[in-house]
């Protein structure tokens, strides 16, 4: 993974010397809370229904154990013990004091972390594969190109008051999509052309909350050289172009569907023509430098299927279950893609404990290379397991709660904290997720389902992804009482949808019942191959309307 | 009398800037037009040396383009801080124009633009007058080094690395 040299420690270094000069002014007098407000946010500190929340960067989802332990750390010294882990594969600290931050990023800088840019109108963490240099079918690692982003984007100077949010995201994988990087402002996907050299398709105004888009494509091939003259040209058509006057119309998304995409186009290529091939042009020199921190660890040379893991298999149902789940292919034989769910039922979606982390940490030294990686539905991968290893590595991971078998299945779903948290928030989503994991415990019945995405999010602000979730639920105001719309047929894969709402809202109580009725309406109609979003799309939103608002006799 | 930072250096700031609907004669002494009233007026710069013109943040600086060899100040207004289109209009004017004069940063300019605002081509800067301009100033170096080019580095730290 990547290491700082002497820029990037001073870098950080000065970014917190200079947050703690504004907390001081802030605390002064000198400096206004709504001249604070943007500053504090740039830095990741929004403030809660109950308390700071302060969001710390994990470029691209990647973690070392060491990493880990000063999380677990600063979670025991500053907060209550435990952190959450988000769509973006970052982490937050819930119940911080304000004062504390300045001391808490000191730490961060000790361990190569920070906070910039993870929350504010400005370009956040680029996230990629959680998979990445592991997964059988990516063209290339992906991870080295998201951290010349993290660099070119780290306190740019243009693009540090934009009209709103600006995420990217990188895919390297041609038939499969692990980052939902379709809903991003800018999406870019590694791929070749036919003289087999390296570049990008580069999509735009992908974005979910109250006006859910698909981004578009806009260049089919981006040689790897421009990427960064070519982003910069984007950013600046949406830094001028963007609308300021309404922050529900302020994404980039919004600007690409009023110009048309080819229109937006336009003005980007002809932006584009006064930035290349000047001396932000990668040279390869840098390129390799950057691949440098990305090789291999020092594999064994194994057999792909040892005994010893095959007899497992073979003697526990458990293990086996777990593996056809949660264990996925790796590139090198003999080894295997551990996910770590944390979706145990009573645990709000995404949390984790300082122990926990801890113990994460060593197992990621006992079995990985002594690194993690988290993912955008709040998993944490293990990514370089010896297979010979992994019966012992489930035992541990069982003992701790996150080896429930359930990964990409109705119950490891996508859940945003809601309302008992989040200030935003219409309704409560952490005890939906909990209501639905209790009515759907029952393991064999979750595997018949298949793979099933379920997200859910308190408010229209749509952190829990509820529109590209097969089924997908978002909290609702009425009349000032906590209710639920339902929608399907959303899908954050290689073939992104956005689901569509099924009707009137529901009360907390029914959901549970709705659901059931949903995936009963599935069960019924299926092929023998059918996922349920293939059912969906085949039969349409008019049967499961029909059951689940049949009057009772 | 109000200050503004030039360079880095705590000046009286003369200037009087001109409300951006203005209309009729100038008025004597060191004056910011906005921008209409110069497309209106095209030779009032030929007359008046002690001309600036601004712009506002819905106005692009390419706008200026047929004058700029009679200009020796531009301002561009920040009408909220982060309002962040000024950034862009004054790379344009630097990187792309080639735009040489004085390019000021007026409005709501404070302490923690500043650095930013260096960056992308501003040299002197209005600092909003109910703030301690002295203590403002000490922004302009919260960095000592950058990753990415803008107006006043030309090189990626990358290939200085």
């Amino acid at each position: 993974m990547y290491k700082y040299d002497g820029y990037d420690k001073q870098i950080v270094q000065e970014r917190t010397k200079q947050f703690r000069g504004q907390t001081d002014r802030y605390f002064d007098g000198t400096l206004a809370a709504d001249e604070f407000l943007p500053l504090r946010l740039q830095n990741g500190l929004y403030v809660q229904r109950l308390a700071p929340m302060f969001r710390v960067a994990i470029p691209y989802g990647m973690l070392s154990a060491l990493q880990l332990r000063k999380l677990a750390e600063l979670s025991r010294e500053y907060d209550k013990g435990y952190v959450h882990l988000t769509t973006r594969q970052n982490v937050q600290f819930n119940w911080p004091d304000l004062r504390d931050v300045p001391d808490m990023l000191e730490e961060l800088n000790s361990v190569e972390m920070h906070s910039i840019q993870t929350s504010g109108n400005c370009i956040r963490n680029t996230t990629t594969d959680q998979f990445a240099g592991v997964a059988t079918n990516e063209l290339m690692d992906p991870r080295p190109y998201c951290e010349i982003i993290r660099q070119w984007s780290t306190l740019h100077p243009e693009f540090a008051f934009l009209p709103r949010k600006f995420k990217i995201s990188v895919n390297a994988c041609p038939d499969t999509d692990r980052t939902a990087s379709l809903v991003n402002d800018i999406a870019l996907e590694l791929v070749k052309n036919e003289k087999d050299e390296i570049g990008f398709r580069v999509l735009v105004g992908g974005g979910l909350g109250r006006t859910p888009i698909i981004a578009s494509e806009i260049r089919s091939f981006l040689p790897e050289k421009h990427l960064l003259s070519y982003l910069d040209s984007i950013l600046r058509v949406y830094n001028m172009h963007g609308r300021r006057d309404n922050k529900f119309k302020a994404r980039i998304k919004i600007l690409v569907k009023a110009l048309t995409p080819a229109k937006f186009a336009e003005l980007v290529e002809a932006e584009w023509l006064n930035n290349k091939d000047k001396a932000s042009t990668l040279t390869q020199a840098e390129v390799s430098r950057v691949k440098g921190f990305f090789t291999e660890p020092a594999y064994a040379q194994l057999e792909n299927e040892p005994s010893a893991y095959t007899e497992k298999k073979a003697e526990h149902k458990g293990f086996a279950n777990w593996i056809n789940r949660n264990v996925n292919e790796h590139k090198k034989p003999g080894y295997a893609i551990v996910t770590l769910t944390l979706k145990k039922t009573g645990v709000p979606t995404g949390d984790i404990s300082d122990k926990q982390l801890n113990i994460v940490a060593d197992m990621a030294d006992k079995y990985s290379f002594g690194e993690v990686r988290i993912t955008h539905d709040h998993n944490i991968v293990l990514a370089d397991v010896q297979k010979d290893q992994l019966f012992e590595l489930w035992n541990e991971a069982k003992t701790l709660g996150f080896a429930t078998p359930n990964l990409g299945m109705l119950t490891d779903m996508i859940c945003c904290p809601g309302g008992d948290y989040c200030g935003l928030a219409n309704a409560k989503s952490i005890p939906v997720a909990e209501a639905l994991q209790i009515k759907f415990d029952d393991l064999d019945f979750i595997y018949d389902l298949g793979e099933l995405d379920l997200n859910i999010s308190g408010c229209m602000n749509a952190c829990g992804h509820h529109h590209i979730g097969n089924i997908g639920i978002l909290g609702v105001d009425k009349r000032g009482a906590e209710f639920y719309q339902v929608s399907l047929g959303g899908s954050s894969g290689r073939d992104a949808s956005i689901g569509k709402i099924l009707g009137p809202s529901f009360a907390r109580a029914e959901m549970p019942d709705v659901i059931e009725k949903i995936i009963n309406v599935y069960l019924e109609n299926r092929t023998n191959e059918e996922l349920f979003i293939d059912t969906f799309r085949r039969i349409g939103m008019a049967p499961f309307k029909e059951r689940v608002y049949a009057k009772a006799n | 009398m109000p200050k503004l930072i030039n360079k880095s250096e705590i000046i009286e700031n003369t200037w009087q800037t001109l409300d951006k609907d203005f209309s009729g004669k100038l008025p004597d002494g060191s004056i910011l037009v906005p921008l209409n009233y110069l497309l209106e007026n095209p030779l009032i710069l030929d007359s008046n040396p002690n001309i600036g013109i601004w712009l506002d943040s819905d106005q692009n600086s390419e706008a200026l383009e047929p004058y700029l060899n009679k200009l020796s100040l531009i301002a561009i207004n920040f009408p909220k801080f982060v309002d962040g289109r000024g950034y862009s209009y004054a790379r344009i004017l630097r990187d792309r124009l080639d735009y040489q004069g004085e390019l000021r940063a007026i409005g709501d300019i404070l302490h923690d633009q500043l650095f930013y605002l260096k960056r992308c081509g501003f040299d002197s800067f209005a600092v909003r007058e109910d703030k301690n301009i002295e203590v403002a100033l000490q922004g302009l170096e919260d960095f000592s080094d950058s990753y990415q080019i803008a107006t006043d580095q030309p090189e990626p730290l990358f290939r200085r690395r």
